[in-house]
C-alpha cells in the first residue's frame, strides 16, 4: 500500500519521474539521431499517469500533505483530461520537429512538467499550491510557445505570453494575499468558513476580483484576453492545441474550486462579475474573429469567445454549473486540440498555409484531414450530435435553470455569429481555389451541360499523415463525436465531480450549503 | 407487426448505413450513382411500409409506428419516433422525391461525386428525423443537421462563383433563428421536465405548461420564428431566391416548405395553441401578401431559376394561409398542399435541371420555340405547369381548393379580405407559369437551341419524371386517399383549441389569469 501521501500525487509523481528521465536520457543519445524514443516514452508515461489518476478513484477523497492537496473525482476528472489532450498533442508532434533541429527532447519532458503543474492545480486546495502548480505550468508553456526559434513571431509569442503572463500572476498572488488578509487562512475551506464570518467582506471581494483576474488571464477571458491572437499565432500548432485547452482545463478547475468551494457566500456578487465577463468575452471573441484572415488567429479569438461560453455556466446554480461546466471544458477540449491537431498536420512546421486563401480549395487535397477539420469546427459551432453541442446545451440549460435568460439569449446570438466565420473556413476549404481553376485545363471527361470548369482528380503528392498523428486525431474526433453521441457517462463523471466538489464545502461548513440550498426553489 | 416498431428507425439508418458505405466505395465510374440510387430506392421501399400498415380507421390523431427507447437519461431524452397522418405522407414524399434527386444528378455531378451523395444522403436523413423526432430535442439534433449537408452542397456544387456567398447567406438566415429556438425548447424543458412532444402537447392542452403568459408569448414567438424562416414566410425570405439560383438540381427539389410548415403545425400549433391563435391574423396577412408578392415577382423574371423561386415563395404562401385560417378544411389543405406542393415544385426543378443540362443556361431570354425539338419535355412542362396552376384532377387544385375554402370560413378579423387577395394569385399563378412556358417554348427559335442541337428526354430523365405526373394524377383524382389520414389531425388542430375556453370561465380560476384575452374579437384588434 502507498502511503496517503504519495498516492495523492500519483500521477503528478509519475509525470515528473518520466520527464526528469527524458531530460536525463537527452543528452546520452547522440546528437544526430532522432528524438521520436523519448517522445514514445513521454506518451508512455502520460498513459501510466492516466491510469495512475484512474487508480486515485476508488478511495474516494484523498487528503494529502496537511490537507493541501486533495484526490477526489472532480480532479480525477481533469487529470483525466488534461492527460488525454497531452497525449493527442504529444502524437501530434512527434513528427512535428523531425528535420528541425530544435530541443524536441526537452519539448517532451517540459510538456510533461506543464502536465504536472495543471494537474497540481486541479487537486490543490489551498492558495498557494495552486499558485505552485500554475507557475510550473505557465513556465512550461512560455518556453514552448517560443519553440520555433528561427521565427520571429515564435519569439514575440514567447515574450508576450511571459510578459503578461507574470504580470497576471502577479495579480493572482495580490489576491491570495487579500484572501489571507480578510479570512485569516489560504486554504480553501477555511476560506469558505472565514468569508462567513469576516468582519471586511469588501477587502475579500477584492481579492475574489483580483484572482478573478489572475486566473482570466489565464483562460483568455475578455478583457484579459489581449494576448491570446499573438501567442497563438507565433506558437507552434501542436503546442497552441494544448496551451489552448489543457491550461484553461486546469484554471477552469481552479475557478469552480476557489469560487463554488472558497467563497460560496459570496456568489451574488462574483456571479455578477463574471456575467460580465462572459458577455465580454463572447461577443469580443465572436467580433474578433469575424475580422480575422488567418486561421490561428480566429482560432484563437473562438478561443476567447468560448471561455466566454464556459463562465456561463458559473452563473448557474452549483449542482448544475459545475457539471456543465466539467462537461464543456471536456468537449471544448476534444474537438479544440483536435482541429489544432488537423491544423498541424495541414500546415506543418514552416506554415506554409495560415490565411483563408491558403485553405482554400484544401477539400481537394487533403481529403480527410480536411473533413476531420470540417467536423471539429461543425462541433465548434455547435451542431448537433458534436460534443461542441451538448457543451452548449448544459451550459445554457443551467443558466436557464437559474433564471438567466438574457445570458442564455446572448449567448446563443452569440453563437450565431460564430458560425459565420467557422463556416467561412469550412466552405473556402471545400470551395475549389482560384489558381488552380486558371492553371488546370478541363478534361474531355467534362460535359458541356455541367456548365462549370471542373479538376481532373489528379494532384502533386501530398506528404501522408504519420501513424501516431493519425492515432491521435482519431482520439480526438472519437471523442468529439462520443461526447456528441452518448454524453450520458461523461456527464455523470462530471456529476459526481460536481458533487464531490460541493459535499465538500458542506461537510466541513454547513451555513454555504444552507444558503445554496434555499435558493433554489425559490426559480419554481 | 414486429416490423412495425422498427420501420421508422429503419428508415433512418437506411441512408446513415448507405453514406457510410458510399464513403468508403471508391469514386470511379458511376459507382457512386448506382450505390445512391441504390440506397435510395431501398429508403424509399420502406416508407412505403407507412401507408401500407397505416391505420386509417382512428378518428383521434394518435401516433403509430412508434419507437422508444431511452438515450441519455438527465436531460431526460429519448429516442421517440412516430408518425401520424400529418407526417406519414411527408416521410414518403421524402423518400420518392430522394431517387428522383439522384437520377436528375445523373449526369450533372461529374466531379466530387462522393461528396455530392453522401452529403444528400445526409440532408435525407436529417429531413426524415425531422419528420419523425418526437422528442423535442432529438428533433432539434435533426433540425439543425438539416442545415449542414444543405449548407455544404450549396457552396460546394453551387452553380456560379456567387455560391459561397449563397450558402453562408442560407446558413445564417436559417441558423441565428434556430439559436433562438433552442431557448426556447431548454426554456420548455427547464418549465416542464421534458422533451417529449406527446406529453408537452397534453399539458399545452392543460394549460399547465407556465403561467407567465409573457414568457409563453416570448417562447412560442422563438418557435415561430425559426420556422417562419426556414419555411420561409414572405418578408423572411431573404435567402431564399440565392439559394435556389445556386443550389443543385436534387438539393433544390428538398430545400424549400416542407420543414418549416411541417415543425410549424406541429411544434408551433401543438405546443402553443393559444398563442398561434392569436398571431393568426398577422400570419393570414403575411400568406395572402406572400402569395401576391411571389406571383408578382415570378412574372417579371428572366431567370428561370429565379422565376421558380418566387413561384415557390407564393405557393408555400398559401399553405401558411390555410394553416393559420385554423378551420378544419383550411388545415386539411394546408397538409395535404404541403405534399402536394413539394411534388409539383420538384417537377419544375427537375425540368428546369434538364433543360440547363442540355442549353447551359437558365434565362428565359436565350430561349423560345422549344416545343417542336423537345415535344416530351414541353409535354411534361405543361403537365407540371397546370399542377402548379391548380387545374381540377391535378393535385394542386385540391390544396388550393380546400386552403381557400378555409380561409373564407376563417373566424379572425379581415380574412375575408384577405381571402379575396390571395385568390388574386390563382390567377396570376396561371399568369406566370403560361408566360414562362410560352416564352421558353414557343415563339421564335432562341439563340441557344439555335446554337445546341440537344435530343429530347432520355429514360433516365423519363424515369425521374414520370412518377411525379403519375402522383399528379393520383393526388388530383383519388385525394380522399390520403386525406383519410390527414383529416384526424387537421379535425384536432382546428378544434381542439377553442376547447379550454369553456374550462377556463367555468372551473379554473387559476387558469383564467393565464389567458385573459381568449375573446378572438379583442385580441383581433390589437393584433391589426
Amino acid at each position: 500500500m502507498l502511503s496517503p501521501n504519495i498516492l495523492v500525487l500519483l500521477p503528478e509523481i509519475v509525470l515528473t519521474a518520466v520527464g526528469v528521465l527524458i531530460m536525463l536520457a537527452e543528452p546520452i543519445l547522440p546528437a544526430a539521431s532522432s528524438r521520436k524514443p523519448l517522445g514514445w516514452l513521454a506518451i508512455a508515461g502520460t498513459i501510466l499517469a492516466a491510469a495512475g489518476s484512474w487508480y486515485q478513484l476508488q478511495f474516494g477523497i484523498l487528503h494529502g500533505f496537511y490537507n493541501t492537496i486533495q484526490a477526489d473525482s472532480f480532479s480525477v476528472f481533469f487529470h483525466l483530461l488534461i492527460a488525454a489532450v497531452v497525449l493527442v498533442t504529444l502524437l501530434g508532434s512527434l513528427d512535428y520537429f523531425d528535420g528541425h533541429g530544435t530541443f524536441s527532447g526537452e519539448y517532451y519532458a517540459l510538456t510533461l512538467f506543464g502536465a504536472v503543474g495543471m494537474m497540481l492545480m486541479t487537486s490543490s486546495v489551498e492558495l498557494l499550491m495552486v499558485f505552485i502548480g500554475l507557475e510550473i505550468s505557465s513556465i512550461s508553456t512560455y518556453i514552448m510557445a517560443g519553440f520555433r526559434k528561427g521565427q520571429a513571431t515564435a519569439s514575440e509569442s514567447s515574450i508576450k505570453y511571459f510578459l503578461l503572463g507574470s504580470f497576471a500572476t502577479a495579480f493572482f498572488l495580490y489576491g491570495i494575499a487579500l484572501v489571507f488578509g480578510a479570512t485569516g487562512s489560504t486554504n480553501l475551506l477555511a476560506i469558505a468558513h472565514g468569508v462567513a464570518v469576516t468582519h471586511t467582506p469588501t477587502l475579500a471581494f477584492l481579492a475574489v476580483a483580483m484572482i478573478l483576474v489572475g486566473l482570466g488571464f489565464k483562460v483568455s477571458a475578455a478583457p484579459f484576453h489581449v494576448w491570446t491572437p499573438d501567442v497563438y499565432q507565433g506558437a507552434p500548432s501542436p503546442v497552441v492545441g494544448m496551451m489552448s485547452t489543457a491550461p484553461k482545463a486546469a484554471t477552469f478547475a481552479v475557478l469552480l474550486r476557489i469560487l463554488f468551494g472558497g467563497f460560496p457566500v459570496m456568489e451574488h456578487r462574483w456571479a455578477a462579475l463574471i456575467w460580465i465577463i462572459a458577455v465580454l468575452s463572447m461577443c469580443i471573441g465572436n467580433l474578433g474573429a469575424l475580422l480575422q484572415r488567418d486561421v490561428k488567429r480566429m482560432l484563437a479569438y473562438s478561443s476567447i469567445a468560448h471561455a466566454g461560453y464556459l463562465l456561463v455556466a458559473f452563473t448557474a446554480f452549483p449542482a448544475d454549473g459545475i457539471a456543465a461546466a466539467c462537461f464543456y471544458t471536456a468537449a471544448y477540449a476534444a474537438m479544440n486540440v483536435g482541429a489544432f491537431a488537423v491544423i498541424t498536420q495541414l500546415t506543418g512546421y514552416d506554415e506554409t498555409a495560415r490565411t483563408l486563401e491558403d485553405f482554400t480549395g484544401m477539400a481537394a487535397k487533403r481529403p480527410v484531414l480536411t473533413a476531420l477539420l470540417a467536423f471539429f469546427l461543425l462541433s465548434l459551432i455547435g451542431i448537433p450530435f458534436t460534443g461542441g453541442f451538448f457543451g452548449k446545451f448544459y451550459v445554457f440549460t443551467a443558466a436557464l435553470h437559474a433564471g438567466n435568460v438574457w445570458l442564455a439569449v446572448i449567448g446563443l446570438l452569440n453563437s450565431g455569429i460564430a458560425c459565420f466565420y467557422y463556416l467561412r473556413l469550412l466552405a473556402a476549404m471545400y470551395a475549389r481555389p482560384a489558381q488552380q481553376r486558371i492553371a488546370e485545363t478541363p478534361t474531355p471527361s467534362v460535359t458541356a451541360s455541367s456548365g462549370r470548369p471542373l479538376v481532373s482528380g489528379s494532384f502533386v503528392a501530398v506528404p501522408g499523415v504519420p501513424v501516431p498523428a493519425a492515432i491521435g486525431l482519431g482520439l480526438a474526433a472519437l471523442a468529439t463525436l462520443v461526447l456528441g453521441i452518448l454524453p450520458g457517462g461523461t456527464l455523470s463523471l462530471a456529476q459526481s465531480a460536481s458533487a464531490q466538489n460541493q459535499s465538500d464545502v458542506c461537510q466541513q461548513n454547513p451555513t454555504p450549503c444552507a444558503v445554496m440550498t434555499a435558493k433554489e426553489p425559490d426559480t419554481h | 407487426m414486429n416490423l412495425d416498431h422498427a420501420i421508422l428507425p429503419l428508415i433512418l439508418f437506411t441512408p446513415l448505413v448507405g453514406a457510410l458505405v458510399l464513403a468508403v466505395l471508391p469514386d470511379r465510374g458511376r459507382t457512386q450513382q448506382w450505390g445512391a440510387l441504390a440506397v435510395t430506392l431501398l429508403t424509399f421501399l420502406f416508407t412505403l411500409h407507412l401507408p401500407a400498415r397505416f391505420d386509417f380507421s382512428t378518428t383521434h390523431p394518435a401516433f403509430q409506428f412508434e419507437t422508444n427507447i431511452a438515450w441519455i437519461a438527465s436531460p431526460a431524452i429519448r429516442f421517440h419516433l412516430g408518425a401520424d397522418g400529418l407526417s406519414m405522407g411527408l416521410v414518403v414524399l421524402s423518400g420518392l422525391l430522394a431517387p428522383l434527386g439522384v437520377l436528375a444528378s445523373w449526369n450533372t455531378i461529374v466531379d466530387r461525386r462522393k461528396t455530392f451523395y453522401v452529403l444528400f444522403l445526409l440532408q435525407q436523413i436529417a429531413m426524415l428525423g425531422v419528420f419523425t423526432a418526437l422528442d423535442l430535442f432529438l428533433y432539434y439534433g435533426f433540425w439543425e443537421l438539416s442545415l449542414v449537408p444543405m449548407t455544404l452542397l450549396i457552396a460546394t456544387f453551387g452553380r456560379t462563383h456567387n455560391r459561397r456567398r449563397a450558402a453562408i447567406k442560407y446558413f445564417l438566415y436559417t441558423f441565428i433563428p434556430s439559436a433562438i429556438l433552442l431557448v426556447g425548447v431548454l426554456w420548455l424543458y427547464v418549465r416542464t421536465g421534458t422533451f417529449d412532444m406527446p406529453i408537452l402537447a397534453r399539458l399545452a392542452e392543460q394549460h399547465s405548461i407556465s403561467n407567465n403568459s409573457s414568457a409563453l408569448w416570448l417562447a412560442s414567438l422563438a418557435f415561430l420564428l425559426a420556422f417562419a424562416v426556414k419555411v420561409p414566410i414572405f418578408p423572411l425570405h431573404g435567402w431564399l431566391a440565392d439559394a435556389i439560383t445556386e443550389a443543385p438540381t436534387a438539393a433544390v427539389m428538398v430545400l424549400t416548405g416542407k420543414l418549416g410548415l411541417y415543425s410549424i403545425l406541429r411544434f408551433s400549433f401543438g405546443i402553443f395553441p393559444e398563442q398561434s391563435r392569436h398571431i393568426a391574423p398577422l400570419m393570414i396577412a403575411l400568406g395572402a401578401i406572400g402569395i401576391v408578392y411571389g406571383a408578382l415577382l415570378a412574372l417579371v423574371q428572366n431567370d428561370l431559376k429565379r422565376f421558380a423561386a418566387f413561384a415557390t415563395l407564393g405557393a408555400l404562401s398559401f399553405i401558411t394561409l390555410g394553416a393559420f385560417s385554423f378551420t378544419i378544411s383550411g388545415l386539411d389543405g394546408a397538409i395535404f398542399h404541403i405534399v402536394s406542393e413539394s411534388l409539383s415544385g420538384a417537377a419544375l426543378f427537375l425540368l428546369l435541371g434538364f433543360l440547363y443540362e442540355r442549353y447551359g443556361s437558365y434565362d428565359m431570354r436565350d430561349f423560345g420555340g422549344l416545343a417542336a425539338r423537345l415535344p416530351w419535355m414541353v409535354t411534361f412542362f405543361v403537365l407540371m405547369g397546370l399542377s402548379v396552376v391548380g387545374l381540377p384532377m391535378l393535385n394542386n387544385f385540391v390544396g388550393e381548393f380546400l386552403i381557400l375554402s378555409g380561409a373564407m370560413k376563417s373566424v379572425f378579423a379581415h380574412h375575408l379580405f384577405w381571402t379575396v387577395v390571395a385568390t388574386t394569385g390563382v390567377i396570376l399563378s396561371a399568369g406566370y407559369m403560361l408566360s414562362m412556358i410560352q416564352r421558353v417554348f414557343y415563339g421564335d427559335l432562341g439563340f441557344r437551341p439555335a446554337e445546341v442541337d440537344a435530343p429530347d428526354l432520355v429514360v433516365r430523365e423519363h424515369l425521374a419524371l414520370w412518377p411525379l405526373a403519375a402522383t399528379f394524377l393520383l393526388l388530383g383524382l383519388a385525394s380522399p386517399g390520403l386525406m383519410r389520414s390527414i383529416d384526424p389531425v387537421g379535425v384536432h388542430l382546428a378544434r381542439s383549441l377553442p376547447q379550454p375556453q369553456p374550462a377556463v370561465s367555468g372551473a379554473e380560476s387559476t387558469a383564467a389569469l393565464t389567458s385573459p384575452a381568449t375573446v378572438p374579437s379583442t385580441t383581433d384588434g390589437g393584433q391589426r
